[in-house]
């Protein structure tokens, strides 16, 4: 067993070297920072679907005060780093909207359906979960798809953009503007919850404090937060482009950061390597434990294309919405953005319907053959 | 199919695409490479995020 664990570290060195040689030391650096988010998020089970889900059928609040926990700590730095540093580290701020909120909406009922939110997504992927590698499959091409129309659902309708540095000042005043929402969104999960889940585990306390910690080395390293969706999106327009698509004809991949981009190696975007590194740290802890656990239960043939739609809707509206759980509610909370809180609200009642579509996406194979 | 053949077909499809990618759009020039860290650079982030439209 140790000898396997070393084994799969000097795997993971290789991997950050090899990215270091090949796209410089700042690509290898956001790998090994993506890893150590795959390796907190298996290895400590903190995740965001399953908690909300938890939280809604069982009011069991301890997973959602463990994400909020994380958001303060990473807030707490990130705050005075953006002030001082406004020219070098950018934000996670958007502008609310209805194509925004109603994106957040499906995709709160998309990642019930699947159990996988953004991150989620990876980590079961790379933790050898076959529903999360189909719905992987599906979130990239939905979130290359939600590319095209994002003008079309930014054009519904959108506020000015607010963010708690716009509300309340910039550095320490904004920072105490969002720590005091989350202090109070703490107390409401808190007192909403049934008696004795209300305090996170040590494990989910522990996994919050290293999550903050790795936001900030990828707000420090990168210059922008923690995002899941921006790569996936990335990938697959560069399949399409390899597949004949002309791009530069749209309104999204048409800007200068979106076109260079496109036209760089995978190897230098942000939120692909981190990306990547979440599947690879997933496949860490799930090689490095005793047993890798039971593959998930077969579906049946229209199971599987039902994850595969899901994942296609996941992807679409995590687009839409500008961010998933990370790019939207985790970095855009942390970094000061309004729309944080609107995409949790959003995704959170969306997540109350995905939580009943769930048994009509995820068909047993045995259902289908008595049916 | 078991887990570690899943994880394997993951990271397989990943560097995949890291290598078909690379064949297809070259790797950055080394004299090129942005500072390893953003923050202290001097150089305003430059990279897409899910957050912007």
């Amino acid at each position: 067993m140790l000898l396997r664990r070393l084994g799969l570290g000097v795997l993971a060195l290789l991997a950050v070297g090899a990215v270091a040689v090949a796209a410089g030391p700042r690509s290898g650096l956001l790998l090994a920072i993506g890893i150590g988010f795959g390796l907190v998020l298996e290895g400590l089970r903190f995740g965001f679907a399953g908690p909300w889900r938890m939280m809604i059928v069982e009011r069991d609040g301890r997973g959602l005060i463990a994400q909020i926990l994380a958001i303060a700590l990473t807030a707490a730095v990130a705050f005075p780093l953006l002030a001082a540093n406004p020219l070098e580290l950018a934000p996670a701020h958007a502008p609310i909207g209805i194509g925004m909120i109603l994106g957040a909406f499906v995709f709160g009922a998309a990642m019930q359906a699947v159990m996988g939110c953004g991150s989620g997504t990876l980590v079961n992927a790379g933790s050898g979960n076959l529903i999360g590698l189909v719905a992987l499959v599906g979130f990239v091409g939905g979130a290359f798809l939600g590319t095209l129309n994002a003008d079309f659902w930014a054009g519904l309708g959108q506020a000015p953009l607010i963010s708690a540095q716009s509300l309340a000042g910039g550095g320490i005043p904004g920072l105490w503007l969002t720590l005091g929402a989350l202090a109070v969104f703490a107390a409401v999960v808190a007192v909403t919850s049934a008696k004795g889940k209300r305090i996170p585990a040590p494990r989910l306390i522990a996994a919050a404090a290293l999550l903050a910690v790795l936001a900030i080395g990828n707000l420090v390293v990168a210059g922008q937060p923690w995002g899941i969706v921006y790569g996936l999106g990335l990938w697959g327009a560069k399949v399409a482009t390899a597949m004949g698509a002309d791009l530069s004809t749209t309104a999204y991949w048409a800007t200068t950061t979106n076109a260079a981009q496109l036209n760089a190696p995978i190897l230098t975007d942000n939120t692909s390597l981190t990306d990547i590194g979440l599947i690879l740290g997933a496949f860490l802890v799930m090689r490095g434990r005793k047993a890798p656990g039971a593959p998930v239960a077969p579906l049946a043939l229209q199971g599987w294309v039902l994850v595969l739609i899901a994942g296609l809707v996941l992807g679409y509206s995590s687009r839409v919405a500008l961010g998933c759980n990370v790019g939207a509610f985790f970095s855009g909370i942390s970094t000061g953005s309004l729309h944080g809180w609107a995409w949790f609200v959003a995704a959170f009642v969306g997540s109350m319907l995905g939580l009943k579509l769930r048994p009509l996406v995820l068909i047993p194979a045995r259902k289908a053959v008595t049916a | 199919m078991s887990r570690p053949l899943v994880s394997l077909i993951a990271l397989v499809a990943v560097a995949g695409l890291l290598v078909w990618d690379s064949a297809a759009t070259g790797l950055p020039d080394p004299f090129d490479f942005p500072a390893p860290v953003a923050l202290g650079s001097g150089a305003a982030p430059t990279g897409g995020h899910c957050t912007a439209g």
